[in-house]
């Protein structure tokens, strides 16, 4: 099968809307059918990462441990807008795994490289 | 070239999937190809056969149909998707025990594979969403 760059850039707080949610549903079937993927977080989306939600008042699953699940389908390569991340009183310490930090400029020049770009 | 059309947003909320459409017919007539148009999160909604919208309103369900028809357009529902907000074919009504269906002609439901898949093979994946 043919090979592509696919990169999920994931923008949306992982609660309140279902975007990031099935956005990883979609990243995890890309990985099964062995595609190169990326995953990116900017804007809000860089909560998605944050350690310790605590999700169980609002009845919704927490994202924490799928995280963990990444590296079981080869996807390793996660890279964070540090620009978002500084604005929201955030660092790469509070991220609930081990992430690229990167500029704008950086993640714009990944994104020029992929042959697919899903937002969500 | 080849395209692929990837629709997030239900129909009427936003105008996300009324751009899809026109852009869906603009590719059309420029004699270029739709691999596929694959619906996901609320663009399931784009799928069901029951929408009514007043008289004077487009319908954008029997629009994707129609244009489904003419073009021979590949059009599918995210299965996942699809079984959160109710969207339902009869595989899907026997598998779950419904006692309905609702999608609308030129539909069919199938797994996120299917856009994956319009990724790979298409020239250009076009997102519309929020």
């Amino acid at each position: 099968m043919t090979t592509k760059k696919f990169m999920f850039v994931n923008r949306k707080a992982p609660y309140g809307t279902i975007y990031a949610w099935e956005a990883l549903e979609v990243v995890l079937i890309a990985a099964a059918f062995e595609q190169d993927v990326s995953l990116a977080f900017l804007d809000d989306g860089v909560f998605q990462l944050k350690k310790g939600h605590q999700t169980k008042g609002i009845e919704v699953k927490a994202f924490e441990k799928t995280w963990g699940a990444l590296e079981d389908y080869d996807i390793t390569k996660l890279y964070v807008d540090g620009d978002s991340l500084k604005q929201r009183g955030l660092s790469a310490d509070d991220l609930a795994i081990p992430v690229e930090v990167l500029s704008r400029a950086e993640i714009g020049k990944l994104m020029e490289e992929q042959d697919v770009l899903l937002s969500f | 070239m080849k395209f692929a059309i990837l629709v997030n947003e239900g129909p009427y909320t936003h105008q996300a999937s009324d751009t899809a459409f026109q852009f869906a017919k603009a590719v059309l007539a420029k004699g270029h190809e739709i691999f596929r148009v694959f619906f996901y999160h609320d663009g399931v909604n784009n799928a069901t056969r029951l929408t009514t919208p007043p008289q004077d309103d487009r319908n954008i369900v029997n629009r994707w149909s129609k244009l489904a028809e003419e073009h021979n357009l590949d059009m599918v529902v995210c299965v996942a998707a699809a079984q959160r907000r109710g969207i339902v074919d009869e595989g899907e009504m026997k598998r779950n025990g419904k006692d309905a269906t609702n999608l609308a002609p030129g539909f069919r439901i199938s797994g996120l594979g299917q856009l994956i898949e319009a990724g790979i093979q298409a020239d250009r994946l076009v997102v519309f969403g929020d």
